[in-house]
């Protein structure tokens, strides 16, 4: 057999250890659990704030201590006013991580400003953008960090109850934070009279019911009430009439990790870090098609190029980078030529995305982008929460048009009708959820417009995703021979013998996609 | 008393046995402002689901309308009024794992199984869920059976993992 050892069998077999080789990396990937920083090449693109205490032990409050821990507490209740907290949080320049980048010292100071003998201080852990993961890890590895900031925020504004808003799928993250608070509570730094300063602060979680858009700050106020958690128009805004109508600070969790090393630092230090507009670091969840998964956290301005291809190290081989996904279903994508793009609010906005609150998912050229946007059409439409007629009907009429487009039926005027449902639904929803909705079918046809055309008049995938509108047959001068589909067919569909192209039987195909994935010549259509 | 033989005659699954966990749960958390949903997950905990006779029980247990626990109920998706299979299959349908692939896994789950997602097989081996994000995209594309993570699934491995679950 060895003198038939042709060329052609030889890529096979290339072909046939790299696949295995991949699939020794993907097994690794199954046992190692979210990949940590050190992991991460060149570290020195990022700079760690909010992730500065990974690998403590996060239900040891002593290993929190060690690390500074509870000293910017101390500090703000013994030694610092309410205005004082407050100015140094404004010198700062923090904005709201959770997505609106709405500044919190401003935010804290209205709940100041509010009258009310009962306050409470909310904190939003229900991290809804569906692939996004940073509050997840912060909530793990360093619990003691939020109530730290919560703390903090309680005294600036004159609250002594304070609700941690955790959503049901993050179990490890709702243990761990059960035990920093039983451990906070009995070294004092919870409860009644925290460091002998006469001030009271007692903590409780509550855990979310699996809706997405009871992350909006009036569903979530809603949801910690016991009714559905439905939003409702602002004003009046949580910080005069929040929870139970009664002033109301909400933050995000990678917001409050960033308060105690404000202050112990100074707002000064935090300002800086980034840029004009937007200071200190973010951190983001870089997944998809690129190398190096898991958290980054850079200074704001750094652009996405640096994150994507220095620290995420590219794309892996033979994958093309596409496009980046910014802000999850209110975001939108960013093409190549903008990937020099700092991030930063106003700059990321400027490109037709939004910050949001940190996932960043990199897509290479086998993701169809009208796809995506039918993807992200089907959440928003599937977690509308109904109140309102723009965002109910309307997501549901944008859905049927992009999925009858990737199903092939597409007509001329669906685009221009896609638009204008975005622009009336953008203008007319009651909550952040509607108004942002559209952001995925607008940026994916500033930037993709031609993949809209191509499905719709050419009746054409150009990434190969949409099953509908693929033949399911093999292109004999591009196949290379090598049988891997044949291989991996579920149903037995493909016949193929060695040195010979491979064929598809139609009848038997359950268009299941596995050959067009994996075939390595890109030769089945 | 009287109630709680009725509602077992209703509802097989509601023993006395399990009353008497929910009626702990109930009155440890009575009068607590906005304790219907932290009641409803405990409680969902213990029977595996919400029977609508257990609903009407605890509307009137901790004086709230029924149709009131009724609507918070199908509301959330963590709830689920019918009974669920005796493993649940979840498969992660965030953006991070349909990008890599988890619609095809879904695909071939369905049409193995012969179920919709949100269904039951019929001989009540399997629930299909779908999920939005478990917080693990850096594993993607994610399944989730009973409560051990699987990352990194294909069609054919996620139809694998399964056939160890009885
Ligand atoms: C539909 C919707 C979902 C949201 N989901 C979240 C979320 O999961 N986590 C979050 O922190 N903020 C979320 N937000 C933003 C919150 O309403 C609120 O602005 C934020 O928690 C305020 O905290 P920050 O100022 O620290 O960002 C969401 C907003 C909308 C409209
Ligand atoms: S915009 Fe959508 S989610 Fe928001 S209130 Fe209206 S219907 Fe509900
Ligand atoms: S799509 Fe699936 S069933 Fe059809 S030929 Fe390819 S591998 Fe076989
Ligand atoms: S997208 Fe699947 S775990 Fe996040």
């Amino acid at each position: 057999m060895s003198e038939n050892n042709s060329k052609a069998e030889e890529k096979t077999e290339e072909i046939a250890e790299e696949k295995v080789e991949e699939k020794e990396q993907e097994k690794q990937k199954e046992e190692k659990v979210i990949p940590y920083l050190e992991d991460v090449p060149f570290f020195g693109f990022q700079k760690l704030i909010v992730l500065k205490n990974k690998g403590i032990d996060p239900e040891l409050i002593d290993e929190y201590i060690a690390q500074d821990g509870y000293q910017a507490a101390a500090k703000a209740l013994l030694e610092m006013t309410q205005e004082e907290i407050i100015a140094e949080m404004k010198t700062s320049g923090l904005r709201g991580r959770g997505g609106a980048g709405f500044p919190t010292g401003l935010k804290w100071e209205f709940a100041n400003k509010s009258e009310g003998d009962i306050k409470y201080v909310l904190c939003n852990a229900d991290e809804g953008d569906p692939g996004a993961f940073m509050d997840r890890s912060v909530l793990e590895a360093d619990p003691h960090a939020i109530l730290e900031g919560m703390i903090i925020a309680a005294k600036a504004v004159g609250a002594h109850q304070g609700y941690i808003y955790c959503r049901a799928e993050y179990p490890l993250a709702i243990k761990r934070l059960n035990i920093a608070i039983s451990q906070a509570t009995e070294y004092g730094l919870l409860g009644n009279d925290i460091f002998g300063s006469g001030f009271d602060f007692h903590l409780e979680i509550y855990q979310g019911a699996g809706a997405f858009v009871c992350g909006e700050e009036t569903a979530l106020m809603h949801s910690i009430e016991g009714k559905r958690g439905m939003p409702r128009p602002r004003p009046p805004f949580p910080a005069h009439q929040g929870l139970w109508k009664k002033p109301t600070v909400l933050n995000n969790v990678e917001t409050y990790a960033n308060v105690p090393q404000i202050i112990l630092n100074g707002g000064k230090w935090y300002a800086g870090i980034g840029t004009e507009t937007s200071k200190g670091t973010k951190v983001f969840a870089l997944t998809g098609t690129v190398k190096n998964i898991g958290l980054v956290e850079v200074p704001m301005g750094t652009t996405l190029r640096t994150i994507i291809f220095d620290i995420g190290g590219g794309v892996p081989k033979k994958k093309k980078f596409k496009a980046v996904q910014l802000g999850g279903p209110s975001g939108g994508c960013i093409s190549e030529a903008f990937i020099d793009t700092p991030v930063d609010y106003e700059s990321i906005a400027k490109v037709g995305a939004i910050m949001g609150s940190g996932g960043m998912i990199v897509m290479d050229n086998q993701t169809c982008m009208v796809d995506m946007a039918r993807f992200f059409m089907d959440f928003v439409q599937d977690e509308s929460c109904g109140k309102c007629t723009p965002c109910r009907e309307g997501t549901r009429r944008m859905l049927q048009i992009l999925e009858k487009i990737t199903r092939g039926e597409g007509e001329s005027g669906d685009i221009e009708t896609l638009e204008e449902l975005s622009e009336v639904i953008k203008d007319a929803a009651l909550c952040g959820l509607g108004q942002t909705g559209p952001n995925p079918v607008l940026s994916t046809l500033q930037y993709f417009r031609d993949e809209y055309e191509a499905h719709i008049f050419e009746k054409r995938c150009p990434a190969k995703r949409c099953p509908a509108l693929l033949e399911f047959e093999v292109d004999e001068e591009k196949c290379i021979k090598c049988g891997i589909c044949f291989k991996q067919c579920p149903t037995e569909a493909i016949t193929w013998e060695k040195k010979q192209p491979a064929h598809i039987d139609k009848e038997k195909c359950i268009k299941c996609m596995t050959c067009i994935t994996n075939c390595p010549s890109d030769a089945i259509f | 008393m009287q109630q709680l033989q009725n509602l077992e005659a209703l509802n097989p699954d509601l023993t006395a046995e399990v009353m008497a966990q929910v009626d702990e749960i109930i009155d440890r958390n009575k009068g607590k402002p906005g304790c219907l949903i932290p009641v409803l997950e405990e409680c969902q905990g213990v029977v595996d689901y919400l029977p609508m006779e257990l609903l009407e029980y605890i509307g009137s247990r901790l004086n709230i309308p029924g149709s009131t626990v009724y609507g918070v109920v199908t509301f959330y998706s963590f709830f689920t009024m019918v009974p669920k299979g005796r493993h649940t299959i979840k498969v992660c349908m965030g953006t991070a794992c349909y990008v890599r692939g988890i619609g095809e896994v879904q695909n071939r789950l369905q049409s193995k199984l012969n179920v919709e997602v949100g269904g039951t097989t019929e001989d009540r081996r399997f629930t299909l869920e779908a999920v939005r994000c478990l917080g693990a995209c850096g594993l993607a594309p994610v399944m989730v059976v009973d409560k051990v993570t699987h990352g990194g699934v294909s069609p054919d491995s996620a139809l694998k993992i399964i056939e160890k679950y009885e």
